[in-house]
């Protein structure tokens, strides 16, 4: 559990970027945190792994205050993965990137080379095992970063807008991996302000503004809520869009992914006949 | 006449074991706003190289076919002297600003053209102003919010007046409402100014309104071309293209069986065949 009390911080000098936030965010959960920019989101995720220390409030992980725990404990247990994959990756091959970690956690080389394999296999990078990864590109190198952290399997994962880049075909393939992870009751933080992506995984989200949680509650309410969104700088997806338009018609305005949306239309058009 | 022409366009990076760009032929008129779109690793930022002319200037490989941009051929004229005819926006506006206020940067490219000062000035104030940004002119641009530093990575292009402007995923770091409103100052460079606009974007839902042209790719080569309404069938979604949200969800209802005059591409199209279903 990753838990944060009157959580405050500032950079030397600056306003303060976070404001006061009282978060629980549970084993297994998963949580989408969303904001405009310069909302304070990284700031705040950065404080998860110990890597911000609170000005003031405290966080704790697992019941430890990051205070008292050290980074190496701290980064094995909530792996983060940056924005930008050039800030995190360095080696020579992709696969040299993945097995780094594990032999500096001391496994031996035949689990490295199966950890490996596997979450090359799950990432669609298996082909790109023996490529610099500054080769491949900006989605690859993404894919990459995301694989480097979950290779040591931490048991909180928070991932820093995953889907900027990705196709289509990714982000499919993201959000089934994301279900999966959290089916083995890993916590998945993701930032993200791709309110589509969000709309069709529908999380938990925390919504940020100017340092303050102004909503945590499930993807469909924040979603269509008109005020929250405007506050955020965020947009409702286009399916609750539709739907919203579409509300003086008996169409529930709360429907936000596809599948539902077919339904209600369907639902509605019988009613009709 | 085309202002944009390529003509069996293809090109190999060094030491890679395939094209990947294959046998492109496209014209694209003056004043068209076209969405280039496909797969990850698809060939669209190497079009866009070429483009501006960093192929094969700066990346060597093999060059096959021809490309003209405004009358120039890419292969006998240096990025120098395509600039003015062709400006690049790139995904993170931080990789492309440097200077210490807005203006400068601004006023980098025009005076790198030579121009006079009174010229330099004023295509600046232009420039600014259609952005939206000349109340921001003296800030620094690290300063500035994400949207703001993409208005001013735009308006540094736009001082040079180029007739193309290629714009690579220019909205991927934004938040959803300055996305928008990007989207809404690249729409309206296109339409008051003519500029044509070539746009490189995986989010058809956010750009289909604005475009009149879709040109998909897959493995290096065009397979798609068309109007939104055109593109946005069977074939895109097999090749794994994020439809828009409402044209998968009406491909859905066709499957069930409803019926309706044409698959609507954005969210008011959408809206008005619901409406038609549902008033019948």
């Amino acid at each position: 559990m990753i838990q944060t009390e009157g959580l405050k911080f500032a950079y030397p000098g600056s306003p303060e970027v976070l404001r006061g936030i009282d978060l629980e965010i549970n084993d297994g959960e998963f949580v989408a945190i969303m904001g405009e920019n310069g909302a304070g989101k990284t700031t705040l995720v950065k404080t998860f792994n110990g890597l911000l220390m609170p000005s003031s409030g405290r966080v704790k992980v697992d019941g430890t205050d990051t205070h008292d725990s050290s980074v190496a404990k701290l980064s094995r247990d909530v792996g983060l993965v940056f924005q930008n994959p050039d800030h995190q990756l360095f080696s020579e091959t992709v696969r040299e990137e993945l097995a780094f970690s594990l032999r500096n956690f001391g496994y031996e080389e035949d689990t490295i080379d199966r950890r490996v394999a596997s979450i090359l296999e799950t990432l669609d990078l298996t082909r790109y095992a023996q490529s610099s990864p500054f080769v491949l590109s900006g989605g690859e190198r993404k894919r990459v970063a995301l694989a480097a952290v979950l290779v040591w399997n931490p048991k909180h994962i928070i991932l820093d807008e995953p889907t900027i880049g990705q196709d289509y075909q990714q982000k499919d393939r993201l959000r089934n991996f994301i279900v999966q992870l959290s089916a083995q009751g890993k916590t998945v933080i993701i930032i993200s302000h791709d309110v589509e992506f969000v709309a069709e995984c529908k999380p938990r989200i925390i919504l940020l503004s100017r340092g303050l949680v102004i909503g945590d509650r499930p993807a469909e309410d924040i979603l269509t809520d008109e005020a929250l969104l405007d506050r955020a700088s965020l947009t409702r997806p286009q399916i609750g869009a539709l739907m919203h338009q579409l509300r003086n018609y008996g169409l529930p305005e709360r429907t936000i992914d596809v599948y539902s949306a077919e339904q209600a239309i369907l639902n509605a058009l019988g009613r009709k006949e | 006449m085309s202002i944009v022409q390529a003509n069996h366009l293809s090109f190999t990076y060094t030491g890679a074991s395939k094209p990947s760009i294959e046998d492109i032929s496209i014209g694209i008129a003056p004043g068209e706003f076209v969405v280039l779109t496909g797969p990850s690793g698809c060939g669209k930022t190497t079009i866009c190289r070429c483009l501006n002319g960093l192929i094969p200037n700066f990346y060597s490989g093999d060059f096959a076919g021809e490309l003209i941009v405004d009358g120039m051929s890419v292969k006998q004229h240096t990025t120098a002297e395509l600039a003015p005819h062709v400006g690049m926006v790139f995904q993170n506006p931080e990789n492309q600003l440097f200077s210490l206020s807005v203006e400068r940067d601004v006023a980098f490219g025009p005076e790198n053209l030579g121009l006079r000062r009174e010229e330099t000035r004023k295509r600046v104030d232009w420039a600014l102003d259609v952005t939206g940004i000349s109340p921001l002119k003296d800030k620094p641009p690290y300063e500035l919010s994400g949207g703001q530093q993409q208005r001013a990575a735009i308006a540094a292009v736009l001082a040079m007046q180029p007739k193309v402007m290629i714009l690579d995923e220019p909205t991927s770091f934004l938040d959803p409402k300055s996305a928008l409103e990007i989207l809404e100052v690249i729409s309206d460079l296109n339409k008051k100014l003519g500029i044509t606009i070539i746009l490189v974007e995986h989010r058809l839902d956010i750009v289909s309104k604005h475009a009149n042209r879709v040109v998909v790719m897959d493995n290096g080569r065009i397979v798609l071309d068309g109007t939104p309404k055109d593109v946005y069938g069977e074939h895109a979604r097999l090749i794994g293209i994020g439809l828009p949200r409402v044209t998968t969800l009406f491909n859905l209802l066709q499957r069930d069986g409803i019926r309706f005059a044409e698959t609507p591409t954005t969210v008011d199209e959408a809206v008005d065949v619901v409406r038609k279903m549902l008033i019948r």
